[in-house]
Protein backbone atom coordinates (compact mmCIF):
# COMPACT_ATOMS: atom_id res chain seq x y z
CA UNK A 1 0.00 0.00 0.00
CA UNK A 2 2.84 2.32 0.84
CA UNK A 3 4.33 1.80 -2.56
CA UNK A 4 1.20 2.94 -4.29
CA UNK A 5 1.52 6.73 -4.16
CA UNK A 6 4.97 6.56 -5.73
CA UNK A 7 4.03 5.45 -9.25
CA UNK A 8 1.07 7.80 -9.24
CA UNK A 9 3.49 10.64 -8.41
CA UNK A 10 5.76 9.75 -11.29
CA UNK A 11 2.81 9.76 -13.64
CA UNK A 12 1.86 13.25 -12.61
CA UNK A 13 5.51 14.32 -12.92
CA UNK A 14 5.76 12.71 -16.35
CA UNK A 15 2.34 13.89 -17.43
CA UNK A 16 3.02 17.64 -17.67
CA UNK A 17 6.14 16.99 -19.75
CA UNK A 18 4.18 14.99 -22.29
CA UNK A 19 1.31 17.39 -22.16
CA UNK A 20 3.48 20.41 -22.78
CA UNK A 21 5.05 18.71 -25.77
CA UNK A 22 1.58 18.09 -27.16
CA UNK A 23 0.18 21.43 -26.07
CA UNK A 24 3.05 23.42 -27.62
CA UNK A 25 3.48 21.35 -30.73
CA UNK A 26 6.70 20.93 -32.68
CA UNK A 27 6.36 24.40 -34.19
CA UNK A 28 6.41 26.30 -30.89
CA UNK A 29 10.16 26.97 -30.60
CA UNK A 30 10.28 28.22 -34.18
CA UNK A 31 7.38 30.60 -33.54
CA UNK A 32 9.27 32.10 -30.60
CA UNK A 33 12.43 32.51 -32.67
CA UNK A 34 10.80 33.70 -35.89
CA UNK A 35 10.37 37.44 -35.11
CA UNK A 36 13.99 37.80 -34.01
CA UNK A 37 15.22 35.74 -36.93
CA UNK A 38 13.30 37.79 -39.51
CA UNK A 39 14.79 41.12 -38.38
CA UNK A 40 18.20 39.59 -37.84
CA UNK A 41 18.25 37.93 -41.26
CA UNK A 42 16.97 41.00 -43.09
CA UNK A 43 19.30 43.53 -41.47
CA UNK A 44 22.36 41.44 -40.66
CA UNK A 45 22.67 38.16 -42.56
CA UNK A 46 21.36 39.40 -45.89
CA UNK A 47 23.50 42.56 -45.97
CA UNK A 48 26.52 40.49 -44.92
CA UNK A 49 25.96 38.17 -47.89
CA UNK A 50 25.39 41.20 -50.14
CA UNK A 51 28.69 42.66 -48.93
CA UNK A 52 30.52 39.52 -50.02
CA UNK A 53 28.74 39.70 -53.39
CA UNK A 54 29.39 43.44 -53.86
CA UNK A 55 33.05 42.98 -52.98
CA UNK A 56 33.56 41.06 -56.22
CA UNK A 57 32.54 44.05 -58.34
CA UNK A 58 33.95 47.37 -59.37
CA UNK A 59 31.10 49.78 -58.75
CA UNK A 60 30.82 53.53 -58.20
CA UNK A 61 27.33 53.33 -56.68
CA UNK A 62 25.64 54.82 -59.76
CA UNK A 63 26.57 53.23 -63.08
CA UNK A 64 26.72 49.57 -64.05
CA UNK A 65 29.00 47.39 -61.96
CA UNK A 66 31.76 45.29 -63.54
CA UNK A 67 32.79 41.92 -62.18
CA UNK A 68 36.42 41.96 -61.00
CA UNK A 69 36.59 38.72 -59.01
CA UNK A 70 39.04 39.01 -56.17
CA UNK A 71 40.55 42.21 -57.57
CA UNK A 72 39.31 44.32 -54.68
CA UNK A 73 40.92 41.89 -52.26
CA UNK A 74 44.30 41.80 -54.01
CA UNK A 75 44.16 45.61 -53.91
CA UNK A 76 44.39 45.44 -50.14
CA UNK A 77 47.97 44.24 -50.63
CA UNK A 78 48.71 46.35 -53.71
CA UNK A 79 47.21 49.72 -52.68
CA UNK A 80 49.66 51.58 -50.44
CA UNK A 81 46.90 53.51 -48.67
CA UNK A 82 45.02 50.31 -47.81
CA UNK A 83 48.18 48.54 -46.73
CA UNK A 84 48.86 51.48 -44.45
CA UNK A 85 45.30 51.34 -43.07
CA UNK A 86 45.69 47.69 -42.05
CA UNK A 87 49.16 48.47 -40.69
CA UNK A 88 47.72 51.23 -38.48
CA UNK A 89 45.23 48.71 -37.14
CA UNK A 90 48.15 46.63 -35.89
CA UNK A 91 49.53 49.70 -34.08
CA UNK A 92 46.11 50.30 -32.59
CA UNK A 93 46.08 46.73 -31.28
CA UNK A 94 49.16 47.71 -29.29
CA UNK A 95 47.54 50.90 -27.95
CA UNK A 96 44.04 49.53 -27.37
CA UNK A 97 44.82 46.01 -26.22
CA UNK A 98 48.45 45.20 -25.36
CA UNK A 99 49.30 48.35 -23.43
CA UNK A 100 46.04 48.43 -21.39
CA UNK A 101 46.43 44.73 -20.57
CA UNK A 102 49.99 45.27 -19.36
CA UNK A 103 48.99 48.31 -17.29
CA UNK A 104 45.83 46.57 -16.05
CA UNK A 105 47.74 43.48 -14.92
CA UNK A 106 50.20 45.46 -12.81
CA UNK A 107 47.56 47.86 -11.51
CA UNK A 108 45.10 45.13 -10.55
CA UNK A 109 47.86 43.01 -9.00
CA UNK A 110 49.08 45.88 -6.83
CA UNK A 111 45.52 46.65 -5.72
CA UNK A 112 44.71 43.00 -5.01
CA UNK A 113 47.78 42.46 -2.81
CA UNK A 114 46.79 45.23 -0.46
CA UNK A 115 43.34 45.84 0.92
CA UNK A 116 42.76 49.51 0.20
CA UNK A 117 39.68 51.55 0.91
CA UNK A 118 37.96 53.23 -1.98
CA UNK A 119 38.41 50.36 -4.42
CA UNK A 120 34.71 50.38 -5.44
CA UNK A 121 34.90 54.12 -6.15
CA UNK A 122 38.10 53.59 -8.13
CA UNK A 123 36.44 50.81 -10.12
CA UNK A 124 33.52 53.08 -10.96
CA UNK A 125 35.85 55.88 -12.05
CA UNK A 126 38.25 53.93 -14.28
CA UNK A 127 35.34 52.25 -16.03
CA UNK A 128 33.69 55.58 -16.86
CA UNK A 129 35.42 56.13 -20.25
CA UNK A 130 33.71 52.93 -21.50
CA UNK A 131 30.26 54.50 -21.31
CA UNK A 132 31.04 57.93 -22.77
CA UNK A 133 30.24 58.17 -26.48
CA UNK A 134 33.41 58.08 -28.59
CA UNK A 135 32.33 61.33 -30.26
CA UNK A 136 32.42 63.04 -26.87
CA UNK A 137 35.74 61.41 -25.96
CA UNK A 138 37.10 62.75 -29.26
CA UNK A 139 35.93 66.31 -28.55
CA UNK A 140 37.58 66.18 -25.11
CA UNK A 141 40.89 64.84 -26.40
CA UNK A 142 41.01 67.22 -29.37
CA UNK A 143 41.05 70.03 -26.83
CA UNK A 144 43.95 68.43 -25.01
CA UNK A 145 45.94 67.82 -28.20
CA UNK A 146 45.16 71.22 -29.79
CA UNK A 147 48.12 73.55 -30.60
CA UNK A 148 47.14 75.78 -27.67
CA UNK A 149 45.52 72.91 -25.75
CA UNK A 150 46.15 71.34 -22.37
CA UNK A 151 49.09 69.13 -23.30
CA UNK A 152 51.15 71.88 -24.95
CA UNK A 153 50.31 74.32 -22.17
CA UNK A 154 51.52 71.81 -19.62
CA UNK A 155 54.72 71.17 -21.57
CA UNK A 156 55.44 74.91 -21.82
CA UNK A 157 54.78 75.31 -18.10
CA UNK A 158 57.53 72.86 -17.24
CA UNK A 159 59.93 74.35 -19.78
CA UNK A 160 59.67 71.62 -22.41
CA UNK A 161 58.69 73.98 -25.23
CA UNK A 162 60.73 71.93 -27.71
CA UNK A 163 58.28 69.07 -27.36
CA UNK A 164 55.16 71.08 -28.14
CA UNK A 165 53.50 70.40 -31.49
CA UNK A 166 50.04 70.12 -33.07
CA UNK A 167 49.75 66.51 -31.93
CA UNK A 168 46.95 65.40 -34.26
CA UNK A 169 48.38 67.23 -37.27
CA UNK A 170 51.88 65.82 -36.99
CA UNK A 171 52.90 63.03 -39.39
CA UNK A 172 55.01 61.23 -36.81
CA UNK A 173 52.91 61.81 -33.70
CA UNK A 174 49.28 61.66 -34.85
CA UNK A 175 49.12 57.85 -34.79
CA UNK A 176 50.39 57.39 -31.22
CA UNK A 177 48.35 60.43 -30.14
CA UNK A 178 45.13 58.81 -31.39
CA UNK A 179 46.27 55.42 -30.10
CA UNK A 180 46.69 56.77 -26.58
CA UNK A 181 43.05 57.87 -26.58
CA UNK A 182 42.27 54.19 -27.14
CA UNK A 183 44.54 53.29 -24.22
CA UNK A 184 42.67 55.78 -22.06
CA UNK A 185 39.33 54.20 -23.01
CA UNK A 186 40.39 50.53 -22.70
CA UNK A 187 42.50 50.50 -19.55
CA UNK A 188 39.58 50.80 -17.14
CA UNK A 189 37.66 47.93 -18.74
CA UNK A 190 40.72 45.69 -18.62
CA UNK A 191 41.57 46.64 -15.03
CA UNK A 192 38.05 45.99 -13.73
CA UNK A 193 37.95 42.66 -15.56
CA UNK A 194 41.31 41.61 -14.08
CA UNK A 195 40.39 42.85 -10.58
CA UNK A 196 37.37 40.55 -10.71
CA UNK A 197 39.57 37.64 -11.76
CA UNK A 198 42.21 38.28 -9.13
CA UNK A 199 39.70 38.59 -6.30
CA UNK A 200 39.05 34.88 -6.78
CA UNK A 201 42.64 33.84 -5.95
CA UNK A 202 42.65 32.25 -2.47
CA UNK A 203 44.70 34.26 0.04
CA UNK A 204 46.48 31.09 1.16
CA UNK A 205 48.31 31.01 -2.16
CA UNK A 206 49.88 34.38 -1.45
CA UNK A 207 50.75 33.37 2.10
CA UNK A 208 52.36 30.14 0.91
CA UNK A 209 54.39 32.08 -1.63
CA UNK A 210 55.53 34.51 1.04
CA UNK A 211 56.64 31.60 3.24
CA UNK A 212 58.64 30.23 0.33
CA UNK A 213 60.36 33.59 0.20
CA UNK A 214 58.84 34.74 -3.07
CA UNK A 215 58.98 38.49 -3.67
CA UNK A 216 56.30 40.65 -5.28
CA UNK A 217 57.68 40.07 -8.77
CA UNK A 218 57.76 36.28 -8.49
CA UNK A 219 54.33 36.31 -6.93
CA UNK A 220 53.08 38.32 -9.90
CA UNK A 221 54.43 35.95 -12.53
CA UNK A 222 53.90 32.62 -10.79
CA UNK A 223 50.55 33.15 -9.05
CA UNK A 224 48.65 36.18 -10.33
CA UNK A 225 49.23 36.01 -14.08
CA UNK A 226 48.44 32.27 -14.42
CA UNK A 227 45.31 32.67 -12.28
CA UNK A 228 43.76 35.32 -14.52
CA UNK A 229 44.58 33.73 -17.88
CA UNK A 230 40.88 33.48 -18.76
CA UNK A 231 40.27 37.15 -17.93
CA UNK A 232 43.32 38.19 -19.96
CA UNK A 233 41.91 36.29 -22.92
CA UNK A 234 38.56 38.03 -22.63
CA UNK A 235 40.25 41.41 -22.17
CA UNK A 236 42.47 40.94 -25.22
CA UNK A 237 39.59 39.72 -27.38
CA UNK A 238 37.38 42.67 -26.46
CA UNK A 239 40.02 45.32 -26.86
CA UNK A 240 41.49 43.94 -30.08
CA UNK A 241 38.04 43.82 -31.66
CA UNK A 242 37.40 47.38 -30.43
CA UNK A 243 40.70 48.54 -31.94
CA UNK A 244 39.89 46.99 -35.32
CA UNK A 245 36.50 48.73 -35.35
CA UNK A 246 37.78 52.21 -34.49
CA UNK A 247 35.75 54.53 -36.66
CA UNK A 248 34.16 57.44 -34.77
CA UNK A 249 37.47 58.34 -33.13
CA UNK A 250 39.26 58.65 -36.49
CA UNK A 251 36.30 60.39 -38.15
CA UNK A 252 36.20 62.99 -35.37
CA UNK A 253 39.88 63.59 -34.66
CA UNK A 254 41.99 63.25 -37.82
CA UNK A 255 39.79 61.98 -40.69
CA UNK A 256 42.67 59.61 -41.45
CA UNK A 257 45.20 62.41 -41.80
CA UNK A 258 47.54 64.11 -42.04
CA UNK A 259 47.95 62.43 -45.42
CA UNK A 260 46.98 58.87 -44.70
CA UNK A 261 48.97 58.62 -41.49
CA UNK A 262 46.07 57.60 -39.24
CA UNK A 263 43.62 56.00 -41.62
CA UNK A 264 42.19 52.61 -40.60
CA UNK A 265 40.17 49.94 -42.48
CA UNK A 266 36.83 51.01 -41.01
CA UNK A 267 37.46 54.61 -42.05
CA UNK A 268 38.43 53.44 -45.55
CA UNK A 269 35.13 51.52 -45.79
CA UNK A 270 33.27 54.77 -45.13
CA UNK A 271 35.48 56.96 -47.32
CA UNK A 272 35.42 54.65 -50.33
CA UNK A 273 31.73 53.78 -50.20
CA UNK A 274 30.34 57.24 -49.49
CA UNK A 275 32.96 59.78 -50.55
CA UNK A 276 35.12 58.48 -53.39
CA UNK A 277 32.69 56.08 -55.10
CA UNK A 278 34.65 52.83 -54.73
CA UNK A 279 31.78 50.75 -53.41
CA UNK A 280 33.14 47.31 -54.29
CA UNK A 281 36.47 48.09 -52.68
CA UNK A 282 34.70 49.34 -49.53
CA UNK A 283 32.71 46.10 -49.32
CA UNK A 284 35.90 44.05 -49.72
CA UNK A 285 37.56 45.95 -46.87
CA UNK A 286 34.50 45.40 -44.69
CA UNK A 287 34.52 41.67 -45.42
CA UNK A 288 38.28 41.42 -44.79
CA UNK A 289 37.88 43.29 -41.51
CA UNK A 290 35.16 40.87 -40.43
CA UNK A 291 37.32 37.88 -41.36
CA UNK A 292 40.19 39.41 -39.39
CA UNK A 293 37.97 39.85 -36.33
CA UNK A 294 36.89 36.20 -36.58
CA UNK A 295 40.43 34.90 -36.97
CA UNK A 296 41.78 36.99 -34.10
CA UNK A 297 38.90 36.11 -31.77
CA UNK A 298 39.32 32.40 -32.51
CA UNK A 299 43.12 32.64 -32.39
CA UNK A 300 43.31 34.37 -29.02
CA UNK A 301 40.87 31.87 -27.54
CA UNK A 302 42.70 28.89 -29.06
CA UNK A 303 46.05 30.04 -27.70
CA UNK A 304 44.65 30.56 -24.21
CA UNK A 305 42.99 27.12 -24.27
CA UNK A 306 46.25 25.47 -25.25
CA UNK A 307 48.19 27.36 -22.59
CA UNK A 308 45.72 26.38 -19.88
CA UNK B 1 47.62 39.68 4.37
CA UNK B 2 50.01 42.02 6.12
CA UNK B 3 51.08 45.03 4.12
CA UNK B 4 53.66 47.57 5.16
CA UNK B 5 52.59 51.18 5.53
CA UNK B 6 54.91 52.24 2.69
CA UNK B 7 53.21 49.76 0.38
CA UNK B 8 49.82 50.97 1.53
CA UNK B 9 50.76 54.58 0.83
CA UNK B 10 52.09 53.55 -2.57
CA UNK B 11 48.80 51.84 -3.34
CA UNK B 12 46.81 54.95 -2.57
CA UNK B 13 49.22 56.97 -4.69
CA UNK B 14 48.58 54.59 -7.62
CA UNK B 15 44.80 54.79 -7.13
CA UNK B 16 44.92 58.57 -7.12
CA UNK B 17 47.24 58.89 -10.14
CA UNK B 18 45.07 56.59 -12.26
CA UNK B 19 41.87 58.29 -11.17
CA UNK B 20 43.42 61.62 -12.18
CA UNK B 21 44.45 60.26 -15.59
CA UNK B 22 40.85 59.13 -16.18
CA UNK B 23 39.31 62.31 -14.83
CA UNK B 24 41.54 64.93 -16.47
CA UNK B 25 39.96 64.85 -19.96
CA UNK B 26 36.46 64.67 -18.44
CA UNK B 27 37.22 67.51 -16.07
CA UNK B 28 38.79 69.65 -18.79
CA UNK B 29 35.74 69.34 -21.05
CA UNK B 30 33.47 70.30 -18.13
CA UNK B 31 35.61 73.35 -17.35
CA UNK B 32 35.53 74.41 -21.01
CA UNK B 33 31.76 73.86 -21.17
CA UNK B 34 31.21 76.28 -18.29
CA UNK B 35 33.87 78.69 -19.51
CA UNK B 36 33.46 81.86 -21.56
CA UNK B 37 32.39 81.31 -25.18
CA UNK B 38 34.11 84.45 -26.49
CA UNK B 39 36.13 87.47 -25.45
CA UNK B 40 33.02 89.48 -24.56
CA UNK B 41 31.76 86.71 -22.29
CA UNK B 42 35.20 86.39 -20.71
CA UNK B 43 34.94 89.98 -19.43
CA UNK B 44 31.69 89.10 -17.65
CA UNK B 45 33.19 86.34 -15.53
CA UNK B 46 34.38 82.78 -15.73
CA UNK B 47 31.25 80.75 -15.02
CA UNK B 48 28.78 80.47 -17.94
CA UNK B 49 26.07 77.81 -17.53
CA UNK B 50 24.23 79.68 -20.29
CA UNK B 51 26.50 77.91 -22.83
CA UNK B 52 24.30 74.85 -22.52
CA UNK B 53 21.15 76.71 -23.45
CA UNK B 54 22.91 78.42 -26.32
CA UNK B 55 24.42 75.19 -27.68
CA UNK B 56 21.02 73.52 -27.30
CA UNK B 57 19.40 76.14 -29.50
CA UNK B 58 22.22 76.91 -31.95
CA UNK B 59 23.18 73.27 -32.48
CA UNK B 60 19.51 72.18 -32.66
CA UNK B 61 20.20 69.64 -29.93
CA UNK B 62 16.59 69.65 -28.82
CA UNK B 63 15.70 68.06 -32.15
CA UNK B 64 18.70 65.69 -32.17
CA UNK B 65 18.10 64.50 -28.62
CA UNK B 66 14.46 63.80 -29.46
CA UNK B 67 15.63 61.77 -32.47
CA UNK B 68 18.06 59.82 -30.30
CA UNK B 69 15.36 59.10 -27.74
CA UNK B 70 13.00 57.89 -30.48
CA UNK B 71 15.67 55.60 -31.97
CA UNK B 72 16.65 54.27 -28.54
CA UNK B 73 13.04 53.54 -27.58
CA UNK B 74 12.39 51.67 -30.83
CA UNK B 75 15.64 49.70 -30.73
CA UNK B 76 15.46 48.76 -27.05
CA UNK B 77 11.74 47.86 -27.07
CA UNK B 78 11.94 45.74 -30.20
CA UNK B 79 15.30 44.14 -29.43
CA UNK B 80 14.36 43.27 -25.84
CA UNK B 81 11.03 41.72 -26.86
CA UNK B 82 12.49 39.71 -29.72
CA UNK B 83 15.50 38.61 -27.63
CA UNK B 84 13.31 37.38 -24.77
CA UNK B 85 11.15 35.33 -27.14
CA UNK B 86 14.11 33.82 -29.01
CA UNK B 87 16.21 33.32 -25.87
CA UNK B 88 13.26 31.48 -24.26
CA UNK B 89 13.13 28.98 -27.12
CA UNK B 90 16.91 28.45 -27.15
CA UNK B 91 17.14 28.21 -23.37
CA UNK B 92 14.21 25.96 -22.50
CA UNK B 93 13.22 23.93 -25.56
CA UNK B 94 14.99 21.42 -27.74
CA UNK B 95 14.28 21.33 -31.44
CA UNK B 96 15.72 20.46 -34.81
CA UNK B 97 18.38 22.87 -36.06
CA UNK B 98 18.77 24.44 -32.62
CA UNK B 99 22.58 24.48 -32.80
CA UNK B 100 22.78 25.85 -36.32
CA UNK B 101 20.29 28.61 -35.55
CA UNK B 102 22.06 29.53 -32.34
CA UNK B 103 25.45 29.79 -34.03
CA UNK B 104 23.83 31.94 -36.69
CA UNK B 105 22.79 34.42 -33.99
CA UNK B 106 26.19 34.16 -32.30
CA UNK B 107 27.82 35.17 -35.57
CA UNK B 108 26.03 38.49 -35.42
CA UNK B 109 27.79 39.41 -32.19
CA UNK B 110 31.11 39.42 -34.02
CA UNK B 111 30.05 41.08 -37.28
CA UNK B 112 31.04 44.77 -37.23
CA UNK B 113 28.77 47.49 -38.67
CA UNK B 114 31.45 48.06 -41.33
CA UNK B 115 30.64 44.67 -42.85
CA UNK B 116 26.97 45.41 -43.48
CA UNK B 117 26.77 49.17 -43.86
CA UNK B 118 27.63 49.39 -47.57
CA UNK B 119 24.90 47.16 -49.05
CA UNK B 120 22.46 48.30 -46.35
CA UNK B 121 22.73 51.89 -47.50
CA UNK B 122 22.32 51.17 -51.20
CA UNK B 123 19.50 48.64 -50.69
CA UNK B 124 17.57 50.80 -48.23
CA UNK B 125 17.99 53.79 -50.53
CA UNK B 126 16.44 51.73 -53.32
CA UNK B 127 13.54 50.94 -50.97
CA UNK B 128 13.29 54.65 -50.20
CA UNK B 129 13.64 54.37 -46.42
CA UNK B 130 16.99 56.12 -45.92
CA UNK B 131 16.51 59.36 -43.95
CA UNK B 132 13.80 57.67 -41.87
CA UNK B 133 13.89 56.30 -38.35
CA UNK B 134 13.67 52.72 -39.68
CA UNK B 135 16.94 52.85 -41.62
CA UNK B 136 18.70 53.99 -38.45
CA UNK B 137 16.87 51.73 -35.98
CA UNK B 138 16.36 48.37 -37.68
CA UNK B 139 20.04 47.54 -38.35
CA UNK B 140 20.70 48.30 -34.68
CA UNK B 141 17.78 46.09 -33.64
CA UNK B 142 19.43 43.26 -35.59
CA UNK B 143 22.78 43.83 -33.85
CA UNK B 144 21.19 44.03 -30.43
CA UNK B 145 19.03 40.96 -31.05
CA UNK B 146 22.14 38.89 -31.73
CA UNK B 147 23.55 39.88 -28.36
CA UNK B 148 20.18 39.77 -26.57
CA UNK B 149 19.31 36.26 -27.75
CA UNK B 150 22.67 35.04 -26.50
CA UNK B 151 22.19 36.87 -23.18
CA UNK B 152 18.61 35.70 -22.57
CA UNK B 153 19.43 32.11 -23.57
CA UNK B 154 22.03 32.05 -20.79
CA UNK B 155 19.45 33.37 -18.31
CA UNK B 156 16.73 30.86 -19.31
CA UNK B 157 19.22 27.99 -19.18
CA UNK B 158 20.00 28.96 -15.61
CA UNK B 159 16.37 28.84 -14.43
CA UNK B 160 15.67 25.76 -12.33
CA UNK B 161 13.46 23.32 -14.29
CA UNK B 162 11.32 22.75 -11.18
CA UNK B 163 9.97 26.30 -11.49
CA UNK B 164 8.69 25.59 -14.98
CA UNK B 165 7.47 22.12 -14.03
CA UNK B 166 5.43 23.54 -11.17
CA UNK B 167 3.79 26.05 -13.48
CA UNK B 168 3.10 23.36 -16.04
CA UNK B 169 1.38 21.23 -13.40
CA UNK B 170 -0.88 24.20 -12.78
CA UNK B 171 -1.72 24.12 -16.44
CA UNK B 172 0.08 27.28 -17.55
CA UNK B 173 0.87 27.54 -21.25
CA UNK B 174 4.42 28.20 -22.52
CA UNK B 175 3.63 31.84 -23.21
CA UNK B 176 1.99 32.23 -19.82
CA UNK B 177 5.02 30.66 -18.05
CA UNK B 178 7.30 33.07 -19.89
CA UNK B 179 5.42 36.28 -19.18
CA UNK B 180 4.00 35.69 -15.71
CA UNK B 181 6.88 33.75 -14.14
CA UNK B 182 10.18 33.86 -16.01
CA UNK B 183 10.19 37.49 -17.13
CA UNK B 184 9.38 38.89 -13.65
CA UNK B 185 11.97 36.52 -12.16
CA UNK B 186 14.58 37.58 -14.68
CA UNK B 187 14.32 41.28 -14.00
CA UNK B 188 18.04 41.67 -13.12
CA UNK B 189 19.20 39.98 -16.33
CA UNK B 190 16.70 41.94 -18.40
CA UNK B 191 17.61 45.25 -16.75
CA UNK B 192 21.29 44.68 -17.51
CA UNK B 193 20.43 43.94 -21.13
CA UNK B 194 18.26 47.07 -21.43
CA UNK B 195 21.03 49.23 -19.95
CA UNK B 196 23.63 47.88 -22.38
CA UNK B 197 21.36 48.12 -25.43
CA UNK B 198 20.42 51.69 -24.55
CA UNK B 199 24.08 52.68 -24.25
CA UNK B 200 25.10 51.02 -27.52
CA UNK B 201 22.20 52.61 -29.36
CA UNK B 202 22.68 56.08 -27.87
CA UNK B 203 26.43 56.04 -28.62
CA UNK B 204 26.22 54.48 -32.12
CA UNK B 205 27.81 56.61 -34.79
CA UNK B 206 28.43 54.88 -38.14
CA UNK B 207 24.88 53.64 -38.79
CA UNK B 208 23.11 57.00 -38.17
CA UNK B 209 25.87 58.80 -40.10
CA UNK B 210 25.39 56.69 -43.22
CA UNK B 211 21.65 56.09 -43.05
CA UNK B 212 20.66 59.75 -43.04
CA UNK B 213 22.58 61.25 -45.95
CA UNK B 214 20.44 64.40 -46.08
CA UNK B 215 20.99 65.12 -42.38
CA UNK B 216 17.21 65.32 -41.89
CA UNK B 217 17.26 62.53 -39.36
CA UNK B 218 20.23 63.15 -37.11
CA UNK B 219 20.94 61.54 -33.72
CA UNK B 220 22.70 63.45 -30.93
CA UNK B 221 26.24 62.08 -31.55
CA UNK B 222 25.83 63.03 -35.23
CA UNK B 223 24.62 66.46 -34.24
CA UNK B 224 27.79 66.84 -32.20
CA UNK B 225 30.00 65.78 -35.12
CA UNK B 226 28.42 68.39 -37.38
CA UNK B 227 28.48 71.00 -34.64
CA UNK B 228 32.23 70.39 -34.45
CA UNK B 229 32.45 71.11 -38.17
CA UNK B 230 30.82 74.52 -37.64
CA UNK B 231 32.80 75.53 -34.58
CA UNK B 232 36.55 75.54 -34.48
CA UNK B 233 37.97 73.21 -31.89
CA UNK B 234 38.00 73.99 -28.23
CA UNK B 235 35.09 76.36 -27.96
CA UNK B 236 32.83 76.42 -24.95
CA UNK B 237 29.67 75.74 -26.96
CA UNK B 238 31.14 72.58 -28.51
CA UNK B 239 32.19 71.33 -25.07
CA UNK B 240 28.74 72.11 -23.66
CA UNK B 241 27.14 70.17 -26.52
CA UNK B 242 29.50 67.24 -25.91
CA UNK B 243 28.55 67.15 -22.24
CA UNK B 244 24.85 67.08 -23.14
CA UNK B 245 25.35 64.19 -25.58
CA UNK B 246 27.22 62.13 -22.98
CA UNK B 247 24.96 63.00 -20.06
CA UNK B 248 22.04 60.54 -20.43
CA UNK B 249 24.33 57.49 -20.47
CA UNK B 250 26.65 58.85 -17.78
CA UNK B 251 23.72 59.53 -15.43
CA UNK B 252 22.36 56.05 -16.12
CA UNK B 253 25.85 54.66 -15.49
CA UNK B 254 26.11 56.21 -12.05
CA UNK B 255 22.60 55.03 -11.15
CA UNK B 256 23.13 51.48 -12.36
CA UNK B 257 26.87 50.95 -12.34
CA UNK B 258 26.53 47.44 -10.97
CA UNK B 259 24.41 46.42 -13.94
CA UNK B 260 26.74 48.24 -16.32
CA UNK B 261 29.97 46.69 -15.12
CA UNK B 262 28.52 43.21 -14.71
CA UNK B 263 26.92 43.37 -18.12
CA UNK B 264 29.95 44.75 -19.89
CA UNK B 265 32.18 42.08 -18.38
CA UNK B 266 29.87 39.14 -18.94
CA UNK B 267 28.23 39.94 -22.19
CA UNK B 268 30.82 42.19 -23.66
CA UNK B 269 31.62 39.92 -26.56
CA UNK B 270 29.21 42.05 -28.54
CA UNK B 271 31.80 44.76 -29.02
Amino acid sequence: MRALPKPSKTTTAGGPGKRSARQGGALTPYLFIAPALVVYAAFMLYPLARSVHLSLFDWDGLTLATFVGFGNYTDIFADARLRAAFGHSLSFIFFYAVLPTAIGLVLAAVLTRAKVHGLPLFRTLVFLPQVIAMVVVSVAWKQIYAPDGGLNTALRAIGLDVLTRPWLGDYAFSLPAVGLIGTWVSTGLVTVLLLAGMSKIPTEQFEAARLDGAGAVREFFSIIVPAVRAEVTVALTLTIVASLKTFDLIYMTTAGGPGSSTTVPSYEVYRRAFETGQVGSAAAIGVTLTALIFVITLGVNRISERAA
Amino acid sequence: MKVSSTERTLNYAILIVFSLIVLTPIFSILVTAFGPANAAAAREGSFHPGNFAEAWVQGRFGQYMATSVLVAVIVVTLAVTLSILAGYAFGTMSFRGEQVLFYLFLLGIMVPSEAIIVPLFFDLRTLGITDTVWAVALPQVAQSVAFGTYWMRAYFKGVSPSVMDAARVDGASKTRILFSILVPMGRPAITTMIVLMFMWTWNEFLIPLVMSPSGEFRTAPLGLAFFQGQYTQGTALLAAAAVMVALPVVVLYFLMQRHFIKGMLEGAIKE
